[in-house]
């Protein structure tokens, strides 16, 4: 028979628990409700979770505008796509060459990795080098390579795990079979490390889906507009937003109409839009971001 | 085993780390040479190679302001207000995690807290938005009026974001914490819990004498984590979640804010690369000085 305690511990787990699991949804479904909410309502009584009135017209006048954000969706999912495919080529091929620390130069190069951890230019230095010297400015280059096609960070998990997880046997018998080293890489060595290619990928993955620091920095509306992702676009409401509440008091002298910014509803459900595939995925993925989390976690 | 080593033999791993050292040259290395940007009058005409060198000058105009002071300072007091929420709510919620029996509920508790933390800062801030707008927010709209409060300007106030960005900040960050101490909290022996419930002791008691007693190398390592980190603060949060509203600077604005706002808003390469270059070297000296104090009283820890 179970204890009193058993069942006094149980209650008041499930009860903290689901609080703080609540908590972390309500804000989401506050999103998701105002989405459906009647703007007309809403810009009278503001976003609420039992709005007064419903409506899908927010979603309406993305189907009709879906010209644009249409675009900001393909463009995530192209950068997303091929931006996390590089990175894991570049991670895995980088983190195999250095998991071989016999090799000379190998120690200085996985030095000069673990110093970018310690060690960086900064923003300003950063930005000078990409508009200034390789001239990304406006391309699609500008969402695809700044800051995010290797970090230091996966390359150790993946290095790791080729060195601690992968019997040396394997590799060596492939050579002796006569395999080449990208032979033996490509058939051996990656197959057999799935989980981590699979837990670094979607941290890649979803740092090019989250990102807007890039698109803010290297893309402007008027050239660099058919670059933007739905983050941009969020982001771009955002910034116009903040030009109207600071010159509201300016606001018929200033270019910007009122009506051209998407409605109260409206901007609620471009979020939507751009977070229902992690919501919908994340359930089935949730194992490998909770493995890249402790492995992170512990040094290394 | 006496293994020659021969350029044939060795080629194709230095053809692997191609790519990836050819982007750590571009993205990072190169960057760090323009730290020089700081110490000179830039001239865009002449390159940073051909500028004028200025000495500290730009530094002089940084630390004369007092956005020097109140930058550094938010930057500072915030990092340790997150790393002390954070910590305290994610031990928590990690042991009453452990305790559910069930195994579908605690997956579903998890899957909930962590989910905030793969969103992005954008998507947050029309959260954020949606509760304190002055308009159109819930706070103001369901919450204020019904009670017959008056409304408050939340964009416009700066009382109440320390308390906002700290709690939107550990919203975000507890999940990912939580899932940290989770994993510790299972690796420790269940033998020890045994051994106490024979001597009598109730669950409070062994959270206190075993648990939290165990969590201890695991909380200083985050510790001396966010110690290197100190200096750095997440731009997203501070720029976003404020939607940076000018009212707000003075308690919502950090040393990365004041780098993008210098550089974007206002094109002063001079202070906002001197704001860069004072992060990132004091930062580096910090992640240097904790790590050797690490090492010398806990060498466990050390991070490298």
């Amino acid at each position: 028979m179970k204890s009193k305690e058993f069942y006094t511990t149980q209650i008041l787990a499930h009860v903290f628990c689901a609080a703080a699991a609540l908590l972390a949804i309500l804000p989401f479904i506050l999103l998701i409700v105002s989405s459906f909410t009647d703007n007309a309502w809403a810009a009278e009584n503001g976003y609420s979770y039992f709005p007064g009135k419903f409506s899908l017209e927010a979603y309406q006048y993305i189907a009709v505008q879906w010209g644009q954000i249409g675009r900001a969706y393909m463009m995530t999912l192209l950068v997303t796509f091929l931006g996390t495919a590089v990175s894991i080529l570049i991670t895995t091929l980088f983190a195999y060459g250095i998991s071989h620390q016999e090799i000379p130069g190998m120690r200085f190069v996985s030095f000069l990795l673990i110093f970018t951890m310690l060690f960086n230019g900064g923003l300003v230095a950063t930005y000078y080098s990409y508009v200034r010297l390789y001239h990304i400015k406006n391309t699609i280059f500008a969402i695809l390579v700044p800051g995010l096609l290797m970090n230091a960070f996966n390359v150790i998990l993946v290095r790791n795990y080729f060195q601690f997880s992968i019997p040396v046997s394997l590799p060596e018998a492939a050579r002796i079979d006569g395999a080449s080293e990208f032979m033996t890489f490509r058939r051996i060595i990656f197959p057999l490390s799935k989980p981590i290619v699979a837990t670094v990928g979607l941290m890649s993955a979803l740092s090019y889906w989250n990102d807007w620091m890039n698109g803010m920095y290297y893309l402007t509306e008027r050239e660099g507009g058919k670059y933007y992702t739905i983050q941009v676009l969020l982001n771009n409401i955002n910034e116009n937003l903040q030009v109207l509440i600071q010159n509201a008091s300016r606001l018929s002298a200033s270019g910007i109409k009122v009506n051209q910014l998407p409605s109260v509803t409206v901007r609620m459900a471009i979020a939507v839009i751009g977070i229902l595939p992690i919501v919908v995925l994340y359930p089935f993925f949730q194992r490998y971001f909770v493995k890249g989390i402790t492995l992170g976690g512990v040094k290394e | 085993m006496n293994k020659k080593i021969s350029l044939k033999h060795v080629l194709p791993f230095y053809l692997m780390i191609l790519p990836g050292l050819f982007y750590l040259i571009i993205d990072k290395y190169i960057p760090m040479f323009g730290v020089m940007i700081a110490f000179k009058k830039l001239d865009f005409s002449k390159g940073i190679l051909g500028s004028s060198w200025c000495g500290l000058k730009n530094f002089e105009f940084l630390f004369r302001s007092r956005d020097a002071f109140i930058i550094t300072r938010n930057t500072i007091l915030y990092n340790i207000a997150f790393f002390a929420a954070g910590t305290v709510l994610s031990i928590a919620l990690a042991i009453m995690i452990n305790e559910i029996r069930s195994k579908k509920a605690s997956k579903l508790y998890q899957t909930a807290v962590l989910l905030p933390f793969l969103m992005s800062w954008v998507v947050i801030s029309y959260l954020v938005y949606a509760y304190l707008s002055a308009e159109t927010g819930l706070i103001n709209n369901s919450v204020l009026k019904s009670m017959g409060k008056e409304t408050v300007s939340w964009y416009q106030d700066k009382r109440y974001w320390p308390f906002i960005l700290i709690f939107v900040n550990t919203w975000k960050g507890i999940g990912y914490t939580m899932i940290i101490y989770l994993s510790s909290i299972v690796g420790i022996s269940q033998d020890y819990y045994e051994a106490a419930r024979l001597d009598g002791a109730g669950k409070w008691k062994q959270i206190k004498t075993i648990t939290l007693p165990l969590l201890k190398p695991t909380v200083l390592t985050l510790m001396i984590m966010s110690a290197g980190q100190i200096f750095r603060s997440d731009f997203g949060l501070f720029y976003q979640i404020p939607k940076n509203s000018g009212a707000l600077y003075e308690v919502t604005r950090t040393i990365d804010v004041y780098v993008y706002q210098a550089l974007m808003k206002n094109s002063d390469y001079g202070m906002s690369s001197a704001a860069s270059v004072y992060q990132a070297v004091v930062g580096f000296v910090l992640i240097l000085a904790v790590n050797k104090l690490v090492k010398k009283y806990n060498p466990e820890s050390a991070i490298f």
